[in-house]
Protein backbone atom coordinates (compact mmCIF):
# COMPACT_ATOMS: atom_id res chain seq x y z
CA UNK A 1 0.00 0.00 0.00
CA UNK A 2 1.29 3.42 -0.94
CA UNK A 3 -0.31 5.44 1.81
CA UNK A 4 -2.43 5.31 4.95
CA UNK A 5 -5.66 6.20 3.17
CA UNK A 6 -5.45 2.94 1.20
CA UNK A 7 -4.88 0.98 4.41
CA UNK A 8 -7.93 2.70 5.88
CA UNK A 9 -10.04 1.73 2.86
CA UNK A 10 -8.86 -1.85 3.26
CA UNK A 11 -9.74 -1.95 6.96
CA UNK A 12 -13.14 -0.39 6.23
CA UNK A 13 -13.80 -3.16 3.71
CA UNK A 14 -13.11 -5.67 6.50
CA UNK A 15 -15.67 -3.90 8.67
CA UNK A 16 -18.22 -3.93 5.85
CA UNK A 17 -17.64 -7.65 5.32
CA UNK A 18 -18.27 -8.09 9.05
CA UNK A 19 -21.73 -6.49 8.55
CA UNK A 20 -20.91 -3.35 10.49
CA UNK A 21 -23.51 -0.57 10.47
CA UNK A 22 -21.28 2.01 12.16
CA UNK A 23 -17.65 2.57 11.27
CA UNK A 24 -15.54 5.16 13.02
CA UNK A 25 -12.16 6.33 11.79
CA UNK A 26 -10.05 8.46 14.05
CA UNK A 27 -6.72 10.00 13.07
CA UNK A 28 -4.84 11.92 15.73
CA UNK A 29 -1.39 13.44 15.67
CA UNK A 30 0.81 14.81 18.38
CA UNK A 31 3.79 16.45 16.73
CA UNK A 32 5.51 17.22 20.01
CA UNK A 33 5.57 13.57 20.97
CA UNK A 34 6.05 12.61 17.31
CA UNK A 35 3.23 10.17 16.85
CA UNK A 36 0.29 9.60 14.58
CA UNK A 37 -2.46 7.38 15.88
CA UNK A 38 -4.94 5.69 13.59
CA UNK A 39 -7.94 4.05 15.19
CA UNK A 40 -10.68 2.29 13.25
CA UNK A 41 -13.60 0.78 15.11
CA UNK A 42 -16.79 -0.90 13.97
CA UNK A 43 -19.83 -2.62 15.43
CA UNK A 44 -19.57 -5.61 13.11
CA UNK A 45 -19.57 -9.32 13.85
CA UNK A 46 -16.20 -9.26 15.63
CA UNK A 47 -13.85 -12.22 16.07
CA UNK A 48 -13.28 -14.73 18.85
CA UNK A 49 -9.79 -14.94 20.37
CA UNK A 50 -8.78 -17.81 18.12
CA UNK A 51 -9.61 -15.97 14.87
CA UNK A 52 -8.21 -12.75 16.29
CA UNK A 53 -4.72 -14.25 16.57
CA UNK A 54 -5.00 -15.82 13.12
CA UNK A 55 -6.14 -12.55 11.55
CA UNK A 56 -2.61 -11.19 11.97
CA UNK A 57 -1.17 -14.15 10.08
CA UNK A 58 -0.74 -13.38 6.36
CA UNK A 59 -1.56 -16.99 5.51
CA UNK A 60 -4.99 -16.81 7.07
CA UNK A 61 -8.14 -15.47 5.42
CA UNK A 62 -11.86 -16.08 5.72
CA UNK A 63 -12.07 -15.75 1.95
CA UNK A 64 -12.47 -18.72 -0.32
CA UNK A 65 -11.18 -17.07 -3.48
CA UNK A 66 -7.53 -17.06 -2.40
CA UNK A 67 -5.23 -18.44 0.28
CA UNK A 68 -3.68 -15.31 1.73
CA UNK A 69 -5.09 -12.43 3.77
CA UNK A 70 -2.70 -9.51 3.75
CA UNK A 71 -4.83 -6.54 4.85
CA UNK A 72 -4.14 -6.62 8.58
CA UNK A 73 -0.54 -7.94 8.31
CA UNK A 74 0.35 -5.14 5.86
CA UNK A 75 -0.97 -2.42 8.17
CA UNK A 76 0.83 -4.01 11.12
CA UNK A 77 4.06 -4.03 9.13
CA UNK A 78 3.55 -0.41 8.00
CA UNK A 79 3.25 0.65 11.64
CA UNK A 80 6.11 -1.45 12.97
CA UNK A 81 8.64 -0.50 10.34
CA UNK A 82 8.48 3.12 11.46
CA UNK A 83 8.90 2.54 15.15
CA UNK A 84 5.17 2.34 15.64
CA UNK A 85 2.78 -0.06 17.17
CA UNK A 86 -0.21 -2.12 16.23
CA UNK A 87 -3.04 -3.61 18.20
CA UNK A 88 -6.35 -5.18 17.41
CA UNK A 89 -9.12 -5.76 19.91
CA UNK A 90 -12.21 -7.72 19.07
CA UNK A 91 -14.92 -9.77 20.65
CA UNK A 92 -17.39 -12.13 19.05
CA UNK A 93 -20.51 -10.02 18.35
CA UNK A 94 -18.78 -7.05 19.98
CA UNK A 95 -17.20 -5.26 17.05
CA UNK A 96 -13.54 -4.72 16.28
CA UNK A 97 -11.09 -1.96 17.11
CA UNK A 98 -7.81 -1.49 15.30
CA UNK A 99 -5.05 0.76 16.60
CA UNK A 100 -1.99 1.63 14.58
CA UNK A 101 0.60 4.11 15.83
CA UNK A 102 3.30 5.64 13.66
CA UNK A 103 6.32 7.77 14.40
CA UNK A 104 5.66 10.89 12.31
CA UNK A 105 9.26 11.77 11.59
CA UNK A 106 10.42 8.27 10.78
CA UNK A 107 11.58 8.04 7.18
CA UNK A 108 9.52 4.90 6.59
CA UNK A 109 6.26 6.38 7.79
CA UNK A 110 3.66 6.30 5.01
CA UNK A 111 2.08 9.60 3.92
CA UNK A 112 -1.54 10.12 4.89
CA UNK A 113 -2.80 10.01 1.31
CA UNK A 114 -6.20 10.98 -0.01
CA UNK A 115 -8.48 10.40 2.97
CA UNK A 116 -11.32 12.15 1.12
CA UNK A 117 -11.09 9.71 -1.78
CA UNK A 118 -11.14 6.77 0.62
CA UNK A 119 -14.22 8.07 2.40
CA UNK A 120 -16.23 8.77 -0.74
CA UNK A 121 -15.32 5.37 -2.18
CA UNK A 122 -16.60 3.74 1.01
CA UNK A 123 -19.66 5.97 1.39
CA UNK A 124 -20.82 5.82 -2.23
CA UNK A 125 -20.79 2.03 -2.27
CA UNK A 126 -22.31 1.64 1.21
CA UNK A 127 -24.63 4.61 1.82
CA UNK A 128 -26.59 2.64 4.43
CA UNK A 129 -23.58 2.51 6.78
CA UNK A 130 -22.89 5.35 9.22
CA UNK A 131 -19.35 6.63 8.89
CA UNK A 132 -17.67 8.95 11.33
CA UNK A 133 -14.32 10.53 10.54
CA UNK A 134 -12.54 12.29 13.41
CA UNK A 135 -9.33 14.24 13.01
CA UNK A 136 -7.39 15.53 16.02
CA UNK A 137 -4.29 17.56 16.56
CA UNK A 138 -3.10 20.47 18.67
CA UNK A 139 -4.61 22.68 15.94
CA UNK A 140 -8.12 21.47 16.62
CA UNK A 141 -10.77 18.92 15.92
CA UNK A 142 -12.71 17.92 12.80
CA UNK A 143 -15.62 15.57 12.49
CA UNK A 144 -17.63 14.25 9.60
CA UNK A 145 -20.68 12.24 10.56
CA UNK A 146 -22.61 10.79 7.62
CA UNK A 147 -25.76 10.47 9.80
CA UNK A 148 -25.68 14.23 10.22
CA UNK A 149 -25.18 14.68 6.46
CA UNK A 150 -28.05 12.32 5.69
CA UNK A 151 -30.32 14.24 8.06
CA UNK A 152 -29.56 17.51 6.25
CA UNK A 153 -30.09 15.86 2.87
CA UNK A 154 -33.50 14.39 3.63
CA UNK A 155 -34.76 12.60 0.51
CA UNK A 156 -31.62 13.24 -1.50
CA UNK A 157 -29.19 10.32 -1.51
CA UNK A 158 -25.68 10.81 -0.18
CA UNK A 159 -24.45 9.01 -3.31
CA UNK A 160 -25.39 11.93 -5.61
CA UNK A 161 -22.28 13.07 -7.44
CA UNK A 162 -22.45 16.69 -6.28
CA UNK A 163 -22.76 15.56 -2.67
CA UNK A 164 -19.79 13.20 -2.95
CA UNK A 165 -17.66 15.98 -4.42
CA UNK A 166 -18.70 18.29 -1.60
CA UNK A 167 -17.86 15.61 0.99
CA UNK A 168 -14.40 15.13 -0.51
CA UNK A 169 -13.70 18.87 -0.47
CA UNK A 170 -15.04 19.12 3.08
CA UNK A 171 -12.74 16.32 4.26
CA UNK A 172 -9.73 17.70 2.36
CA UNK A 173 -10.28 21.04 4.04
CA UNK A 174 -10.50 19.32 7.43
CA UNK A 175 -7.22 17.49 6.81
CA UNK A 176 -5.56 20.74 5.78
CA UNK A 177 -6.81 22.64 8.82
CA UNK A 178 -6.02 19.97 11.37
CA UNK A 179 -2.84 18.44 9.99
CA UNK A 180 -1.23 21.40 8.23
CA UNK A 181 -0.50 22.82 4.84
CA UNK A 182 0.57 19.96 2.64
CA UNK A 183 -2.34 17.68 1.88
CA UNK A 184 -0.51 14.50 1.22
CA UNK A 185 1.82 14.69 4.16
CA UNK A 186 1.57 15.11 7.89
CA UNK A 187 2.95 18.49 8.75
CA UNK A 188 5.22 18.18 11.75
CA UNK B 1 -14.63 27.22 5.84
CA UNK B 2 -17.17 24.76 4.51
CA UNK B 3 -20.12 23.94 6.70
CA UNK B 4 -22.87 21.35 6.68
CA UNK B 5 -25.32 24.19 5.92
CA UNK B 6 -23.95 24.35 2.36
CA UNK B 7 -25.34 20.88 1.82
CA UNK B 8 -28.83 22.27 1.95
CA UNK B 9 -28.13 24.33 -1.19
CA UNK B 10 -26.83 21.28 -3.03
CA UNK B 11 -29.82 19.31 -1.81
CA UNK B 12 -32.25 21.80 -3.33
CA UNK B 13 -30.36 21.82 -6.62
CA UNK B 14 -30.26 18.03 -6.76
CA UNK B 15 -33.96 17.71 -5.95
CA UNK B 16 -34.82 19.66 -9.11
CA UNK B 17 -32.75 17.29 -11.23
CA UNK B 18 -34.05 14.17 -9.52
CA UNK B 19 -37.55 14.53 -10.91
CA UNK B 20 -36.21 14.14 -14.45
CA UNK B 21 -34.55 10.84 -13.68
CA UNK B 22 -36.07 7.55 -14.64
CA UNK B 23 -36.07 4.40 -12.57
CA UNK B 24 -35.54 1.98 -15.41
CA UNK B 25 -33.38 -1.05 -14.78
CA UNK B 26 -29.80 -0.10 -15.44
CA UNK B 27 -26.24 -1.19 -15.85
CA UNK B 28 -24.12 -2.09 -12.84
CA UNK B 29 -20.41 -1.39 -12.59
CA UNK B 30 -18.78 -3.50 -9.88
CA UNK B 31 -15.21 -2.70 -8.82
CA UNK B 32 -13.25 -5.34 -6.87
CA UNK B 33 -12.00 -3.54 -3.77
CA UNK B 34 -10.19 -6.02 -1.52
CA UNK B 35 -6.56 -5.73 -0.36
CA UNK B 36 -5.29 -6.86 -3.77
CA UNK B 37 -7.54 -4.47 -5.68
CA UNK B 38 -6.78 -1.49 -3.46
CA UNK B 39 -3.03 -2.09 -3.67
CA UNK B 40 -3.24 -2.33 -7.46
CA UNK B 41 -5.14 0.95 -7.81
CA UNK B 42 -8.85 0.12 -7.72
CA UNK B 43 -9.76 3.35 -5.93
CA UNK B 44 -8.70 5.71 -8.78
CA UNK B 45 -10.43 3.36 -11.25
CA UNK B 46 -13.68 3.57 -9.29
CA UNK B 47 -13.34 7.35 -9.12
CA UNK B 48 -12.86 7.51 -12.89
CA UNK B 49 -16.04 5.49 -13.42
CA UNK B 50 -18.07 7.70 -11.07
CA UNK B 51 -16.77 10.90 -12.68
CA UNK B 52 -17.19 9.72 -16.25
CA UNK B 53 -20.71 8.39 -15.61
CA UNK B 54 -21.69 11.70 -14.06
CA UNK B 55 -20.07 13.70 -16.87
CA UNK B 56 -22.19 11.85 -19.42
CA UNK B 57 -25.34 12.04 -17.32
CA UNK B 58 -25.88 8.29 -17.33
CA UNK B 59 -28.60 8.12 -14.72
CA UNK B 60 -29.28 4.41 -14.99
CA UNK B 61 -25.73 3.28 -14.20
CA UNK B 62 -24.69 2.41 -10.65
CA UNK B 63 -21.17 1.89 -9.35
CA UNK B 64 -20.63 -0.51 -6.47
CA UNK B 65 -17.82 -2.60 -5.00
CA UNK B 66 -17.17 -6.21 -4.19
CA UNK B 67 -14.38 -8.25 -2.62
CA UNK B 68 -11.64 -10.27 -4.27
CA UNK B 69 -12.88 -12.56 -7.02
CA UNK B 70 -9.70 -14.61 -7.11
CA UNK B 71 -7.60 -13.16 -9.93
CA UNK B 72 -5.40 -10.95 -7.78
CA UNK B 73 -2.61 -10.75 -10.37
CA UNK B 74 -4.99 -9.08 -12.81
CA UNK B 75 -6.29 -6.41 -10.45
CA UNK B 76 -7.85 -3.86 -10.73
CA UNK B 77 -10.80 -5.97 -11.87
CA UNK B 78 -14.12 -4.41 -12.91
CA UNK B 79 -17.29 -6.29 -13.79
CA UNK B 80 -20.04 -4.73 -15.88
CA UNK B 81 -23.49 -6.26 -15.58
CA UNK B 82 -25.94 -5.15 -18.23
CA UNK B 83 -29.72 -4.96 -18.04
CA UNK B 84 -30.18 -8.67 -18.75
CA UNK B 85 -27.62 -9.66 -16.12
CA UNK B 86 -24.94 -10.49 -18.68
CA UNK B 87 -21.49 -9.97 -17.25
CA UNK B 88 -18.25 -8.70 -18.79
CA UNK B 89 -15.07 -8.84 -16.70
CA UNK B 90 -12.38 -6.27 -17.39
CA UNK B 91 -8.91 -6.73 -15.88
CA UNK B 92 -5.72 -4.71 -15.41
CA UNK B 93 -7.85 -1.57 -15.35
CA UNK B 94 -6.63 2.02 -15.18
CA UNK B 95 -8.55 5.31 -14.98
CA UNK B 96 -7.87 5.83 -18.73
CA UNK B 97 -9.26 2.41 -19.62
CA UNK B 98 -12.26 3.16 -17.39
CA UNK B 99 -13.08 6.22 -19.51
CA UNK B 100 -12.90 4.09 -22.63
CA UNK B 101 -15.16 1.40 -21.15
CA UNK B 102 -17.76 3.99 -20.17
CA UNK B 103 -17.81 5.46 -23.67
CA UNK B 104 -17.56 2.30 -25.77
CA UNK B 105 -19.30 -0.30 -23.61
CA UNK B 106 -21.78 1.56 -21.43
CA UNK B 107 -22.77 4.35 -23.82
CA UNK B 108 -22.40 2.66 -27.20
CA UNK B 109 -22.89 -0.96 -26.18
CA UNK B 110 -19.67 -2.27 -27.74
CA UNK B 111 -17.66 -4.46 -25.38
CA UNK B 112 -13.95 -3.48 -25.29
CA UNK B 113 -12.87 -7.01 -26.14
CA UNK B 114 -9.15 -6.33 -25.83
CA UNK B 115 -9.50 -5.34 -22.15
CA UNK B 116 -11.52 -8.35 -21.03
CA UNK B 117 -10.18 -11.17 -18.91
CA UNK B 118 -10.20 -13.54 -21.91
CA UNK B 119 -8.00 -11.26 -24.01
CA UNK B 120 -5.68 -10.20 -21.19
CA UNK B 121 -4.88 -13.69 -19.96
CA UNK B 122 -1.24 -14.43 -20.68
CA UNK B 123 -0.41 -10.80 -21.43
Amino acid sequence: MRDLSLHILDMVQNSITAQATKIKINIAIDSQRDYLLLNISDNGAGMDSDILIKAQDPFFTSRKTRKVGLGIPLLKEAARKCNGNFNIISEKNGGTKIYAAFSINNIDRLPIGEIGETLIAAISSNPQISFILDLNSEKGFFRLDTDEVAKTLGDVSITEFDILIWLKEYIDEGIKNIFGGVLNEVDS
Amino acid sequence: MKSIAELDEIRKKTLDQLSIRSNEKGIKVVVAMATCGIAAGARPVMKAFIEEINKRNLNNVTVSITGCIGVCKMEPVVEILDKDGKKVTYVNMTPEKAERVVLEHIVNGNVCTDLTIGAQEGV
